[in-house]
């Protein structure tokens, strides 16, 4: 599977995910987002740059508490909570703000 | 994302028998293994050209090597007792999700090809040949049973679906055909050591971020401890314990009860998954090999005990088979069981009067118990009758002053799977498992309704990590399910003397 923008083609798996992790960019996460009718706001790019920089460091998606503490310090304790991520990326935090970070999806019991 | 483009099942509040929708989920297949995914467990990467005669003779093998599956294959009698009780059939109307069904597809090939009466008069036993339609119905329908034993509670003849269906997924699997998700998450395990991929460092920042959480949280500090030599006991965990919620809350309520029982213990970074999807595929070799692992760990770490988190399956797994898998444990302490399970190892303290608990912490919960079917049919708890349903209820019972079974034909050995067992908790089955999940969500409503519940405690990775996942379908909130450990590691009284 593919898609496109502009004139460059972007492959991904099965469930829309980016094939590659180092096609990404910006504009790919506003196509993505786009096609499921969500609009991207400053938190969700906190979320989005913040799963970048993790998965560049470790090689995987951050653990559910390790994202909602990072998301607590930089928007306020408030938000450093699974319920406010939830209302970012309704399908799931772990799932689709890893697909528009280009990250691949998590796997396992989760 | 994909959104659902089917209809949820309205909740009707009494059981009901569907009426036949032949074809209903035939639409539903899982995504197919890509070579990457089938090649590190030793199958074809793609279908092989031969495919035919490799999976009779695939099917022949397992037929001497399992010595209960031809039996299961000759004895039913069609007496129609399974029909109505799996969840799948329940939840989907389709009748080839009947358990009976779901085993004539494979025995109708094994009448054709290894009876006598099948290979003379094939028409007068239903026999037929092996086709490219029958691969097709066996990928699509054997990845609608979870394997949850459900129907063998009910056979006169204790003939055990899950077992022909892994028969099933495992010749598949041998021609070329593999479901992506397990394999993929197989293939995981051998190479990073947990279904998640997690590697070392990310597992240890994780654990670090814990420890701080929870001495933020409670002024105390309590360790999360990887890889620690010479440590008592060695927790092997599902990995969804490190990433997801509710299943974190639950570590976090191992490491309380370690921490109060003065008892040292550490994970595993090589060993860091307690998950063992080789059965759900039914490849024995891929079972050993992941469950080695959890040996190897033990050795090198130089414990006298394992303790095996809240998972339903991978308790199957070390209960009814470590032994013969990875065995002998004559390097552990003999006074403790080989493997124990987490609620064994609490109750265990409880017993002795090790821990204190203040029920009154969960008083804002009316809590219900969900019975994972590997726990309920596959295994038991500790050293009597029904264990497995008394130990977690006796331990949420300490940690929680109410209490609430539900219906009697959906808990304990007849308990119903969440709807996502079995390695169909993937996104690609997603409307198998809201339908899958109909009649465990008809017990909950009803519970709900009638005595208040607020919380299902649960003690399986898969089954949290399904019903976060599928209640909200229902119209009720995801984190309504909860881990048992959370309750406990709650209530748990830190630095009271006994
Ligand atoms: S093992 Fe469970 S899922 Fe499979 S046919 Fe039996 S009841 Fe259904
Ligand atoms: S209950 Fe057993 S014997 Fe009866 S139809 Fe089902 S599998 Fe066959």
């Amino acid at each position: 599977m593919s898609f496109q923008i502009s004139d460059k083609t972007y492959e991904t798996d099965e469930e829309g995910y980016l094939a590659n992790l180092s096609d990404w960019n910006p504009e790919v996460a506003e196509f993505m987002a786009k096609e499921d009718d969500c609009d991207l706001s400053d938190p969700h790019w906190e979320v989005i740059n913040f799963l970048r920089e993790y998965y560049e460091e470790y090689q995987i998606a951050p653990a559910v508490r390790v994202l909602t503490k990072a998301i607590g310090k930089k928007l306020g304790k408030d938000k450093g909570n699974s319920k406010y991520l939830y209302e970012l990326f309704p399908y799931g935090p772990a799932k689709q703000a890893c697909k528009y970070a280009g990250l691949p999806k998590p796997t396992g019991c989760v | 994302m994909a959104k659902a483009e089917f209809d949820t099942p309205q909740l009707k509040g009494i059981p009901v028998i569907p009426h036949l929708q032949p074809g209903a989920m035939a639409h539903s297949r899982p995504f197919v293994a890509k070579a990457e995914h089938q090649e590190p467990l030793g199958f074809p990467g793609e279908l092989v050209d031969d495919w035919k005669t490799k999976a009779i003779d695939k099917m022949g093998e397992l037929l001497t090597k399992y010595r209960a599956l031809p039996v299961f294959l000759d004895a039913c009698v069609k007496c129609g007792a399974c029909t109505d009780k799996c969840h799948y059939y329940l939840g989907t109307a389709d009748p080839k999700n009947m358990p009976v069904a779901r085993q004539d597809l494979l025995r109708k090939v094994y009448r054709r090809y290894f009876t006598f009466a099948g290979k003379h008069f094939p028409k007068l036993v239903g026999a037929v040949e092996l086709s490219e339609e029958v691969i097709e119905d066996w990928y699509r329908y054997y990845h609608q049973c979870s394997e949850c034993r459900r129907c063998s509670v009910y056979c006169p003849y204790g003939i055990d679906t899950a077992e022909i269906t892994m028969a099933g997924r495992e010749i598949l699997a041998h021609i070329g055909i593999g479901q992506k998700y397990s394999n993929e998450i197989i293939g995981k395990v051998h190479k990073i050591g947990n279904n998640l991929g997690l590697p070392r460092p990310a597992l240890e920042d994780t654990l670090e971020g814990l420890e701080e959480e929870v001495e933020e949280d409670l002024g105390v500090k309590i360790r999360y401890p990887v890889d620690e030599k010479g440590a008592d006991v060695l927790l092997v965990t599902p990995s969804a314990d490190f990433f997801a919620e509710p299943h974190v809350d639950g570590l976090i309520g191992y490491g309380k009860v370690f921490h109060q029982a003065g008892i040292s213990w550490t994970l595993s970074s090589y060993a860091s998954e307690a998950a063992n999807f080789g059965i759900f595929i039914g490849n024995y070799e891929n079972m050993q090999k992941v469950a080695m692992r959890i040996r190897q760990a033990a050795l090198d770490l130089g414990v006298k005990r394992i303790v095996v988190g809240e998972c339903g399956h991978a308790w199957r797994v070390a209960y009814s088979f470590w032994n013969t898998l990875i065995g002998p444990f004559d390097f552990l302490d003999p006074k403790y069981p080989v493997p124990q399970h987490v609620c064994e190892f609490t109750y265990d303290l409880l017993q002795k009067g090790a821990l204190k608990l203040d029920k009154a912490a969960n008083d804002d919960k009316v809590v219900t118990f969900h019975d994972s079917c590997n726990v309920s049919r596959g295994s038991r708890m500790g050293d009597f009758p029904g264990g497995q349903f008394v130990i977690p209820r006796e331990i949420i019972k300490a940690s929680c002053n109410h209490y609430v079974d539900m219906a009697a034909e959906t808990i304990h050995e007849n308990t119903f799977c969440c709807g996502g067992g079995g390695g169909l908790l993937t996104d690609d089955l997603t409307e198998l498992r809201v339908k899958g999940a109909v009649p465990r969500m008809e017990a909950l409503k009803r519970v709900i309704d009638e005595d208040g519940v607020t919380h299902m405690a649960a003690i399986c990775a898969i089954c949290k990590s399904q019903f976060t996942k599928v209640l909200p379908f229902f119209g009720m909130g995801m984190d309504m399910i909860i881990s048992v450990h959370q309750l406990v590691g709650d209530a748990l009284v830190l630095g009271a003397e006994h």
